[in-house]
């Protein structure tokens, strides 16, 4: 069973803001659903390597050549801020804190 | 069942595509029919969040100068209609960072209200390229998380069959779209049955690729080792042409695989005598829908009677499919979701100081299913709960993969149901996640192994549609188009369309 500060740890790891009403919420609903995922303790995989991904491709590689990408205009135009040719990023340390 | 000949914008891409080229019907033609219908249906069945008309109409117009010149390439899909699932980007900023007329991507979040991209993605380019006519995006479960299109931040998505119902998700918007004559095709991805389970729920035929067999550049991401883009179309045929158009190697998409993609229409003898076909018994599962088993059960015999030899087969780890899902699809997510910070593009909550942002940009941002997806994909990766949920998930993973890869080295395909149920009603499992994600169990083994799969009508129950599932080898797609085809030419569903399917 998962409790609430767990939850709660959890959602700082995810850096997700949840209100209380939504921690309550989450923390029955993930109990639920860690219940039902639970039974894969059931089979047994001693003897079984994990699969991260079911195609026989590795280490794709391309020419180290130059190519056309997105312009810095273009890259930047969805920003929220943006200070002349770079993204603005809210202050991360805060006086005080 | 109609008596008459279908109207313009019901027709298959396959009987239009005749018309357009013998010049009876001109490529504006088709698509005014298509945005009359998106005009009187679209903002009551909600399956668009963005139209492009005067962009679908010029590129219509230039489609039908080609058709004139005649078409020396002889791109089957010029000047034909469609609809992108709007988790595709599509380019729509010049290079000076000015909106281009180029249409808004939202992945149906409110985290990217608002978002035009720099760059159009390989779906956008390869169908531009094949001479199609983009007409809009259509509305998906936020980040394609969902299975009835309730989880879009702009509203759920109306079922035409019965438009108190949900057309399935994530593409419900796309299965819509092409159910209503709104497009002649559109595309979907699939992630656990994004494609397959819509396609079921509202009538029409979906194609989940092979892992790696379409790129997913331009694609936002959920689950990158489960995410295949594919089409929903009106007929098998239709299915095969799309799948040509948007199938084959892109060195941009690293798990994008390079081998050379076949003749789908050719593929389509429509004969299956020779065939083995295998019905694993574990997909009929308690908690079915009687009238969905039925109408399941009586395609396999229809296939029968065709001349392929039915075998029963055993896929045992099915059951175990929904749990591995429910970790591995999570925690892609979570790292996937990452990306959204409130600082390179999207919403963002406005905070003074960059955590609080974090905190509020995504907790605003974010519906509920987004939510629950990231912290269950944070708590399975976290320090203490990796090896016992992730690692773990990861090896019921390569027995699901197994057993697949040993029973189709028996059989040629296998025949299942698509979805246990038939169209259920909007806000019936909304408040149960564990009931809604059962909608997906006959899907997502098929996504864990990474193997194609198709949904093809297989009739009505209670007066909604049912689908039939037909899952083959990696890479041959072409097999169970061949099985689609070959049955749904007999089954008599061909020409099954809702009841909005009058002009």
């Amino acid at each position: 069973m998962i409790s609430r500060s767990d939850v709660e740890h959890v959602a700082a790891l995810a850096r997700l803001g949840l209100t209380d009403a939504e921690i309550d919420r989450m923390q029955g609903q993930l109990n639920r659903i860690l219940e039902a995922v639970g039974r894969l303790q059931e089979v047994d995989t001693s003897h079984i390597g994990p699969t991260a991904q079911v195609i026989a491709l590795e280490n794709v590689m391309r020419d180290d050549v130059v190519r056309p990408g997105i312009s810095r205009e273009a890259g930047l135009a969805n920003a929220p801020l943006r200070e002349g040719a770079h993204l603005r990023v809210p202050v991360v340390l805060e006086e005080g804190r | 069942m109609s008596t008459g000949p279908l109207p313009l914008a019901d027709r298959t891409i396959t009987e239009v595509g005749e018309l357009l080229r013998s010049r009876e019907v001109s490529s504006r033609e088709l698509t005014e029919a298509c945005l009359a219908r998106i005009g009187r249906d679209g903002e009551r069945l909600n399956s668009f969040l963005a139209v492009g008309e005067r962009r679908a109409l010029a590129a219509a117009d230039a489609a039908d100068a080609d058709l004139a010149a005649g078409d020396r390439a002889n791109r089957p899909l010029l000047g034909i209609p469609y609809a992108l699932k709007d988790i595709f980007v599509t380019r729509a900023l010049d290079d000076a960072g000015q909106p281009d007329g180029g249409l808004p991507t939202t992945a149906g979040s409110r985290i990217l209200a608002g978002y035009r991209s720099p760059y159009a993605g390989d779906a956008e380019g390869r169908l531009t390229a094949a001479g199609a006519i983009l007409l809009g995006k259509t509305n998906c479960d936020e980040f394609a998380m969902g299975s009835s299109n309730e989880n879009s931040a702009y509203g759920p998505v109306h079922n035409p069959w019965d438009e108190s119902t949900v057309p399935g998700g994530s593409s419900g918007g796309s299965s819509t779209a092409v159910a209503a004559g709104q497009a002649f095709f559109a595309t979907g991805t699939d992630t656990g049955g994004s494609i397959r389970q819509p396609a079921s729920l509202s009538g029409v035929i979906g194609l989940k690729p092979t892992y790696g067999r379409v790129s997913r550049y331009g694609m936002v991401a959920f689950a990158s080792s489960l995410d295949q883009c594919g089409p929903l179309t009106r007929s098998v045929r239709d299915c095969a042409l799309v799948l040509g158009a948007l199938a084959g190697h892109d060195p941009r998409d690293s798990t994008s695989v390079d081998v050379p993609v076949p003749d789908y229409v050719a593929a389509l003898s429509g004969e299956v005598r020779g065939l083995r076909l295998g019905v694993p018994r574990e997909y009929f599962v308690a908690g079915m829908e009687p009238g969905v088993e039925a109408a399941v059960r009586a395609g396999i015999a229809t296939l029968e009677s065709l001349g392929a030899e039915i075998v029963e087969v055993s896929l045992p780890s099915t059951e175990m499919g929904l749990a591995t899902y429910y970790i591995i699809a999570p925690a892609e997510a979570s790292a996937n979701l990452a990306r959204y910070d409130g600082v390179k593009y999207g919403y963002s909550a406005g905070e003074e100081v960059l955590l609080d942002n974090y905190l509020r940009t995504r907790g605003d941002g974010f519906g509920a299913e987004v939510k629950r997806r990231i912290m269950l994909g944070t708590y399975a990766l976290s320090a203490g709960y990796y090896d016992a949920y992730y690692v773990k998930a990861q090896q019921v993973r390569t027995l699901i993969k197994d057993e697949f890869d040993a029973v189709l080295t028996d059989v040629d395909a296998l025949l299942a149901p698509t979805s246990p149920s038939v169209a259920f009603k909007i806000g019936a499992k909304t408040e149960d996640p564990l009931l809604m994600y059962l909608n997906d169990a006959c899907t997502l083994p098929v996504n864990i192994a990474g193997l194609p799969g198709i949904s093809v009508p297989c009739g009505l129950a209670d007066g909604l549609p049912v689908g039939l599932q037909v899952i083959g080898r990696a890479f041959d797609e072409a097999t169970i188009l061949r099985v689609a085809d070959a049955y749904e030419r007999v089954a008599g569903f061909a020409d099954l369309r809702p009841p909005t399917a009058h002009d």
